[in-house]
């Protein structure tokens, strides 16, 4: 018998004055289950992830984390989730290390130094630990923003186009967290609107146009060529 | 209880290493604050009865000026790099971070405030001693009563994009009671008027103080909530 999802959305609608994102979106994603939401420009990706994050109220529907309502009960998603969006959510002026300290201690962790160091070794910036945030370079600041989840363990890993950015190394690092917070229990939703490493890490591909999921089918199923076909088939029908 | 405080000091830490690096709010301050006095100065002149009927409202317009300044700073930090949504993010009590916020922001404006108190004596060639206990105590109450709805307010317009307008128009109504007690007060003790001439601007600074502190903490979530 399979599990109860572990993020649940039903005919979510979002919309912004008369423009519709979102219309009768439906998405399931289960324990230690990993879905990539592919999408063009503007379908609506980072929208569904906002909601997930509650940071976007949705226009009708509902949208549940581990049983938590992401309208009416925001405090109790929050505690399950770590989002990691275009922002990096870092402080240019702190460093690697107060960056961590900061975050840990205000979502309520205490940090001993050594786990402080262990959260940056797990990303690679134990040798920037103590240079500000400023001097680092875009991939950097993603790995930091990373290390945040190593310290406080969230169930759901939302992620906005993650690889973007990120230099071959430092998409390989990427791509073997995610698998072991897969291997974990833990699940995870990115949006993208790129074929490469992503599509690796996906257990399931979801591809959201026209407001809705147009195509949900396991990743095994599927070559990059077909996903290419499918994405670019109903892309097209979504203009 | 304790969690609380530890949330909220780490928010005060944050601000005031960023503001010790960066020295962005603290250089704006003292400049513009260095500016009014020129101005005040060629206003008032050296007619000394003048001075004496003005220098209340001139000090205060000079803290409030510079808390405008200071106070529609205070979620700068937040806009880069999105810091504003992770805040959000963050589960548990958000007041704790009102209160981080308010206590960063009380800390600037004080020693804005000294540093224009000390710029006034030299300025105006005053001698403000014997005032000094008195004027602590406005000069606190005011910046609290100032600072409780100044952090407020900057947080509802932080994401706004007339922000810069919208914070002073907002801001400066409800302002009221405290401009008025703090210019009352302050002229009673730079008069040498006894403490029981004042005290009654003073309980109502505090009572200011204590409603714009709690109405802060309760509505402050509610604030950031999108």
């Amino acid at each position: 018998m399979a599990a109860d999802p572990l993020i649940r959305v039903t005919g979510l609608r979002k919309t912004f004055g008369n423009h519709r994102v979102l219309d009768g979106l439906d998405l399931d994603v289960r324990v230690g289950e990993a879905v990539a939401v592919l999408g063009a420009n503007g379908a609506g990706k980072t929208t569904l992830l906002k909601v997930l994050a509650t940071l976007v109220r949705p226009t009708r529907g509902t949208a549940t984390v581990a049983g938590h309502d992401c309208a009416r009960d925001p405090e109790g998603v929050r505690r399950e989730i770590g989002l990691v969006a275009h922002g990096s959510y870092v402080y240019e002026d702190l460093t690697a290390s107060e960056n961590l300290t900061f975050w840990a201690t205000l979502a309520g962790v205490r940090l001993s130094a050594a786990a402080r160091a262990g959260a940056l070794a797990t990303v690679e910036l134990d040798r920037a630990a103590d240079e500000r945030v400023r001097t680092f370079s875009a991939g950097m600041k993603r790995r930091l923003s990373l290390a945040r989840f190593v310290l406080v363990r969230p169930r759901v890993l939302l992620l906005d186009e993650p690889f973007a950015g990120l230099d071959q190394r430092a998409r390989k690092w990427l791509e073997e967290h995610l698998a072991s917070f897969k291997a974990g229990g833990g699940s995870i939703v990115m949006a993208t609107h790129s074929f490469g490493r992503e599509l690796a890490v996906a257990d399931r591909i979801a591809i959201l146009a026209g407001g809705a999921i147009a195509l949900d089918t396991p990743r095994g199923a599927l070559s990059a060529d077909d996903v290419q076909r499918s994405y670019a088939l109903h892309t097209e029908d979504a203009c | 209880m304790l969690t609380f405080a530890r949330r909220a000091f780490i928010v005060v830490w944050k601000d005031l290493l960023i503001e010790r690096r960066s020295k962005e709010t603290l250089n704006a301050l003292f400049f513009f604050a260095l500016l009014l006095l020129f101005v005040f100065q060629f206003a008032v002149g050296p007619d000394r009865e003048r001075l004496a009927g003005t220098l209340p409202g001139l000090l205060w317009l000079g803290f409030i000026l510079s808390g405008l300044l200071g106070l529609g700073r205070t979620f700068v930090a937040e806009r880069e790099n999105d810091c504003w949504e992770a805040l959000l993010l963050v589960p548990g009590d958000k007041s704790a971070i009102y209160v981080g916020k308010l206590a960063g922001n009380v800390l600037l404006m004080l020693t804005v405030a000294v540093l224009l108190l000390a710029l006034f004596t030299i300025f105006f060639n005053i001698d403000l001693a014997p005032a000094i206990p008195a004027l602590a105590a406005v000069v606190v109450l005011g910046t609290l009563g100032l600072a409780s709805v100044g952090t407020l307010f900057a947080a509802m317009t932080a994401s706004v994009r007339a922000r810069e307008l919208l914070f002073p128009v907002l801001l400066l109504p409800v302002q009221v009671p405290v401009l008025l007690a703090t210019v009352k007060a302050t002229e009673a003790a730079l008069a040498g008027e006894p403490f029981a001439a004042y005290a009654h601007w003073l309980q109502l600074l505090a009572a200011a103080d204590v409603i714009y502190l709690v109405a802060g903490i309760l509505t402050f979530e509610f604030v950031l909530e999108p």
